[in-house]
């Protein structure tokens, strides 16, 4: 189980916490100058790397703030320490 | 040299299993039992490459010589063959899907299991007793509706049934009455599913295919994906040396964007770890494949007596082969809502496989934009799709057509945005 720095709580547990999806590059401020090819790739390809992988969690049984943290999908180490997303 | 691999390439004579060849090995002590399959030198170069000795690779091997006589084919594994996904899921086989695309695919599948013992010369001991969906909300209710008349266009069957009669067919459900929080509504019997032995359905293919002569080649793992100059697929490098082969096909779960990251190649997938675990052996008490789609647990109980129970994936994406407290502790505590008296029991083990799925969940087959590179994943549940998704990827390497039961889970779809989103992907969720 993970033990995420909640930057409100201190050091909380997982089960505190509701998973928020990958957190994705923003969307291109100009869509329409991409490529389909490029575009296509903005709304389904997420990395998927043997590493680390940036993701949302929310403090939904805690202060309810969101947290953005880095992730190694092998050994679980949370990579950064989590910041709170605005 | 030379004559030693014209040997090893010859036919080998299989020995077919039977009550008379069980009985006259009994007569040696079972020492005379030939191999099942051949481990021969691997070679430089093969009309088909295929990457993992899983289900899925194993069967489109099998297919490929059965169906279409390609048998200059070489299945790499990396790990030993079968010791994937195949041994670490909760076998269930069932057809119980929702959209046009995927239930006639789902009902070949089935199909194809069932005369798979035959068909194998392998017992899979194969048992076909159907999965009884307890059904404690109203939306599931009518999202299983939806499904049983959507499926009902395509061969495949759901039965609605009372309350009284889920518990008479399922006697330890005691929970979820009236006073508790999700009481039991009803419930919906799919009598096409059943369970089999996953380590059989991985040799008796692997046995198989080897006949045709098939090269299996186990600890050979492919470390990256080569192009030639005109950006063809050309072979895979492996610790073992190059082979080269004009078509390739990856078929290794959760690994696929690993081998598909070497040559740059971009895919919608995301690998999860999903848990399954095992409690202590029980006397037969549930004939059933038992479904809690509300509360996100379901389990079958094996010919061991163990109860295989399987719940939720991991939150987030993961390469790893173990199962979360946090994960475990949800399912269970769900469990137990339902069926009390499982609080006594012990449980045994616990594993999980990783696997990927696609951004719309459903399975990806296709050709890449590689020329002569092939995907088979996204199997989000992969087991009960092993004998179509080997069919029809073995009729697409052989012809360089999809078969129309894959048409739909082309990379296409993602271009043109026509997902195809699938609710009867997971059992649990």
């Amino acid at each position: 189980m993970l033990m995420i720095n909640c930057p409100f709580c201190g050091p909380r547990s997982e089960a505190e916490f509701a998973f928020g999806g990958p957190s994705v590059s923003r969307r291109p401020e100009k869509p329409d100058d991409l490529s389909d090819e490029d575009w296509v790739n903005y709304l389904t390809v997420v990395p998927n790397p043997m590493g680390p992988v940036r993701e949302l969690w929310w403090h939904a049984r805690g202060c309810g703030a969101w947290v953005e943290l880095e992730r190694d999908t092998v050994k679980h180490d949370i990579v950064t320490r989590p910041e709170y997303v605005k | 040299m030379y004559l030693g691999l014209l040997i090893l390439k010859k036919h080998t004579l299989m020995q077919h299993y039977s009550l008379f060849s069980l009985a006259r090995n009994a007569l040696s002590h079972h020492t005379g039992w030939p191999k099942a399959w051949r481990s021969p030198p691997l070679g430089s170069e093969y009309d088909v490459v295929i990457i993992g000795a899983g289900g899925h690779g194993l069967a489109t091997a099998y297919y490929l010589a059965k169906n279409h006589g390609i048998t200059n084919v070489a299945v790499l594994e990396k790990g030993w063959l079968g010791g994937g996904n195949i041994a670490r899921n909760t076998v269930t086989v069932r057809s119980n899907y929702m959209r046009d695309e995927s239930i006639p695919f789902y009902v070949k599948s089935v199909e194809l299991f069932d005369g798979l013992t035959k068909d194998l010369n392998y017992n899979l001991m194969h048992s076909k007793r159907g999965m009884l969906d307890v059904v404690q909300t109203y939306s599931k209710m009518r999202e299983i509706r939806h499904r049983m008349l959507a499926m009902d266009i395509y061969g495949s069957t759901y039965e609605p049934l009372s309350v009284d009669e889920v518990r008479r067919r399922v006697p330890s459900l005691t929970g979820g009455g009236a006073g508790s929080r999700l009481p039991v509504l009803g419930g919906y019997f799919h009598p096409d599913a059943a369970v089999n032995r996953h380590d059989a359905v991985a040799w008796g293919y692997a046995r198989k295919a080897d006949d045709y002569g098939v090269e299996i080649h186990q600890k050979t793992q492919v470390t990256s994906l080569l192009r030639d100059s005109d950006g063809h697929i050309c072979g895979v490098e492996t610790n073992r040396g190059t082979v080269r082969a004009k078509k390739v096909a990856v078929a290794v779960s959760g690994h696929t964007t690993t081998l598909t990251d070497t040559i740059g190649l971009k895919l919608p997938l995301r690998t999860f770890n999903l848990t399954a675990y095992v409690s202590e052996p029980l006397k037969p008490f549930i004939d059933v494949v038992v479904n809690c789609p509300d509360i996100g647990v379901y389990f079958s109980q094996s010919d061991k007596g163990e109860l295989v129970i399987g719940g939720a994936p991991d939150p987030g994406q993961s390469f790893r082969r173990d199962i979360k407290q946090n994960v475990f502790e949800d399912s269970v505590c769900a469990m137990l809502e339902l069926f009390p008296s499982f609080k006594r029991l012990k449980l045994l083990r616990q594993w999980g496989g990783h696997l990927d799925i696609a951004h719309d969940a459903s399975p990806i087959v296709d050709q890449t934009d590689i020329p002569g590179l092939f995907v088979s994943a996204g199997w989000w549940g992969g087991y009960k799709a092993i004998p179509a998704g080997g069919y029809t990827l073995a009729h697409f390497l052989a012809t360089s057509t999809p078969h129309k039961l894959i048409e739909p889970f082309g990379l296409g779809r993602f271009r043109h945005l026509e997902f195809v989103s699938e609710a009867g992907t997971t059992t649990a969720r």
